[in-house]
């Protein structure tokens, strides 16, 4: 809806009297009043949200200028951009900075092809095929800190995990000696990927299920009359299809993986080179206290975020070009 | 296709409203405050406590017990330790009032005690004859204790570190364990029992990193091979032959004979180590007895406790205490003497020993509980060894040389937990064999010799 003031046309003869108005001006007005009518109420609205979801952020941004340890509360001060600095010459802060990317694109693109996977598995009609899916989304409905425990103890713990437990038994079937690798040792990040991976698959699957349930079946009824094959209907139309989905599906993942504290904090405390930004930052802010150092980080991972979300969802994906379609 | 489009748009408005979230959750620092009821008058008291069972059962007498005989009430706010950490360094910098008393340890009391953010207690709880400070545990009452010699916490419970040992598996070994074992010996009998059973490894030491993980004991380890964080004048001491020393002994034994997955093992690791028969050996808090001997433990009846593991000082075992501290600008001083006079005395042991058992009792910090028949009959394997090696700690002189600030597996300064736990990542990397142990300990180097700057410069 457009509220501009059209120009008067070049013939239109000029106004009798001054003050006089022509309907049209007339009827600009009363739309532009109309609209702002329209508006006026949901302003609080508005408000509300702004103050709900930037405020915190404002704060955090004003914060990350100041010079502020909470154990030293008299040396309180406007510190400029020190704060930043000390991030940017943190190596321990670049590190982490790799290695969420790594995390991050490693859970999210595993978990997408299993999730392709096990979705296009659970779209076939087929005996219990409710029950399949319920237990396929119970490793999502998992609290991630116990799902993180269960991994550390449960699964990986070299004596008594059960992946070094089905080691034994098995080799024990031909009375061999069984290696114990030590899992996360031998792999830290691989070890906190396979979590996520295991806990995000069910995910992915949900929102890719929903898109192949969507999938207009009249047209690929049509296509194998056509003689298409399997392969083709999935290259050539499922996948197509299925695009948007994937793309939500890789966004929203991205954005909580990024985030993801539980594994990391639980499965190696950060050591062996998995701490990832989170983790970093809470070490600077319930460690060190630097409320400053912390909320300049924090800024800096919003302003990361914001940039490459930003980018990707313009340049790659469609979801907001079909939007503005 | 309108229906498509609104859902179209539904899904942008989810994927926005999830990044709005990213901002608000990276923002979860900056507020802080909040929460607690805090008002005046002297009939109730504010308590900030970490959430340790022990602590639990205290806010569960209190009601029945301690506002029944004063008319006091007690409200309590229970964190866990990380957030109490940073819910009390907030509180007490900033000096809110808004609590009276916290569970504090004796890492921050030195400190918050020489910030002037504690109120003494020489002349209200300490100088009561019903509590009888001189019944508290000496090294006790020393960690507590500011450089301006006044007392500002009382003990709520207390450990020390030492060795545990599974004696059905040494005598089996033909092996016998000093009293007063030394490294050099514990690193052979580690080598000895090794492999005497089935997946048995010799020995488990903490690897996860942390400055309260891999740290704590690592630096009593430190301290008896003569080295230290910081000498008298601050200046820094990681990369010195001593430190070094320590930490490759430390790295060599778990490595050869320590427990698998050891870059992740702590606590609880180890203590399910050295019940599933996983190790012969644990060295750690004295307080893991607890666990090892209660009633369901496969191990109970089989574990030998000895000293702590010497090199070049005389004993070697840590301190640590979750004590009462009163805040200064709090507005309930009298009511929260009170509280922590009955919160720390003979008779709210003996409350909890009566409701819950003896196995329960906040222990470590009285003189009497261990002469106590009664707990020594709940405590029979471990009560002589577990008082000898808190009475043995020397939080002020831990090492072979002075030092700047008190403390014995960590130095009482706030700038500590951050740096050492930076350290520990590295000397975890090293056990894991991602790096040595000199390069994880120059790297120690230059983050303690910022601590350094900042000391000397004062």
């Amino acid at each position: 809806m457009t509220a501009t003031v059209e120009a008067p046309a070049p013939h239109e003869p000029r106004p009798a009297a001054p003050g006089f108005r022509t309907p049209r001006r007339d009827a600009a007005a009363l739309a532009r009043a109309g609209a702002w009518a329209r508006r006026a109420p949901l302003l609080p609205a508005l408000l509300f949200v702004i103050v709900v979801t930037q405020v915190p952020f404002v704060i955090t941004i004003v914060v990350s200028f100041i010079s502020w340890n909470s154990l030293y509360p008299n040396d309180v001060a406007f510190g400029g951009v020190s704060n930043y600095v000390a991030v940017f010459t943190d190596a321990n802060m670049r590190g982490s900075v790799v290695t969420t990317i790594a995390l991050t694109v490693t859970v999210v693109l595993v978990s997408l092809v299993l999730g392709l996977v096990v979705a296009l598995l659970l779209d076939r009609k087929f005996l219990g095929r409710g029950i399949v899916r319920t237990i396929m989304i119970a490793p999502f409905l998992v609290v991630p800190v116990a799902a993180a425990l269960i991994w550390k103890h449960a699964l990986y713990n070299p004596e008594y995990g059960l992946f070094n437990g089905a080691l034994t038994w098995f080799t024990g079937l031909f009375g061999l000696p069984a290696p114990q690798p030590d899992w996360i040792t031998n792999n830290p990040l691989m070890a906190v990927e396979a979590a996520l991976i295991w806990q995000w698959t069910p995910f992915m699957m949900l929102i890719l299920l929903a898109g192949l349930q969507s999938r207009p079946l009249d047209v690929i009824e049509a296509a194998r009359v056509d003689g298409a094959s399997s392969w083709q209907l999935f290259r050539y139309m499922t996948l197509p299809h299925m695009r948007r989905y994937l793309e939500l599906a890789a966004l929203l993942g991205s954005i909580y993986i990024v985030q993801n504290f539980d594994a990391v904090f639980t499965i190696t405390s950060g050591g062996l080179g998995t701490a990832n930004l989170p983790y970093t930052i809470y070490q600077q802010f319930f460690q060190a206290h630097d409320y400053g150092a912390a909320s300049a980080a924090g800024v800096v991972v919003v302003i990361g975020t914001i940039a490459i979300a930003t980018f990707a969802l313009r340049s790659v994906s469609t979801l907001l070009k079909e939007e503005n379609r | 296709m309108r229906s498509v489009n609104r859902a179209r748009k539904l899904t942008i408005a989810m994927s926005v409203g999830v990044a709005a979230t990213v901002g608000l959750s990276a923002c979860g620092g900056a507020g802080g405050g909040g929460g607690g009821s805090a008002s005046g008058g002297s009939d109730e008291v504010n308590v900030l406590m970490v959430n340790n069972p022990q602590m639990i059962d205290l806010q569960k007498l209190t009601a029945d017990s301690f506002t029944a005989e004063t008319g006091i009430t007690v409200n309590y706010t229970v964190l866990p330790e990380n957030d109490v950490r940073a819910k009390f360094s907030q509180e007490f910098s900033s000096q809110a009032g808004q609590y009276d008393v916290a569970s504090l340890s004796n890492y921050e009391v030195p400190s918050y005690a020489a910030n002037g953010w504690l109120t003494p207690l020489d002349d209200t709880v300490a100088a009561s004859s019903d509590f009888d400070q001189s019944d508290i545990l000496e090294p006790m009452t020393k960690a507590l204790t500011g450089e301006d010699g006044k007392l500002y916490a009382e003990p709520f419970y207390g450990e020390s570190s030492f060795l545990m040992y599974r004696t059905d598996v040494f005598e089996a070994a033909g092996l016998t364990m000093p009293e007063n074992p030394t490294w050099d010996e514990v690193a052979d009998l580690a080598a000895q029992v090794d492999g005497v059973e089935p997946g048995m490894k010799g020995i488990c030491l903490r690897g996860q990193p942390g400055w309260g993980q891999i740290f704590a004991p690592l630096t009593t380890v430190v301290n008896t091979f003569g080295g230290t964080w910081f000498d008298e004048d601050w200046n820094a001491q990681v990369d010195s032959p001593e430190f070094t020393e320590a930490v490759d002994f430390y790295v060599e034994l778990v490595q050869e004979h320590g427990e698998a997955g050891a870059p992740q093992a702590g606590f609880t690791e180890c203590l399910n180590n050295l019940q599933q028969g996983k190790v012969a050996m644990w060295y750690d808090a004295t307080s893991a007895a607890g666990s090892l001997e209660a009633d369901d433990s496969p191990v109970k009846g089989k574990i030998g406790y000895a000293a702590a593991p010497v090199k070049e000082t005389d004993s070697a075992g840590w301190l640590y205490t979750w004590a009462w501290g009163i805040q200064k600008a709090g507005k309930n001083q009298d009511a929260a003497a009170k509280f922590v006079e009955w919160a720390s005395s003979k008779e709210y042991e003996e409350l909890v020993a009566d409701e819950i058992g003896w196995s329960s009792v906040p222990a470590g910090k009285r003189a009497s509980t261990y002469d106590n028949p009664e707990y020594q009959a709940a405590a029979a394997p471990f009560f002589q060894q577990t008082e000898d090696a808190i009475v043995s700690a020397k939080p002020d002189d831990p090492g072979v040389q002075p030092r700047p600030a008190a403390g014995i597996q960590f130095v009482a300064v706030p700038e500590f937990a951050d740096m050492a736990t930076q350290v520990s990542q590295d000397v975890s990397a090293a056990i894991a064999g991602q790096q040595t142990v000199e390069e994880a300990l120059s790297t120690g180097q230059g983050l303690a010799e910022k601590v350094s700057e900042k000391y000397q410069e004062q």
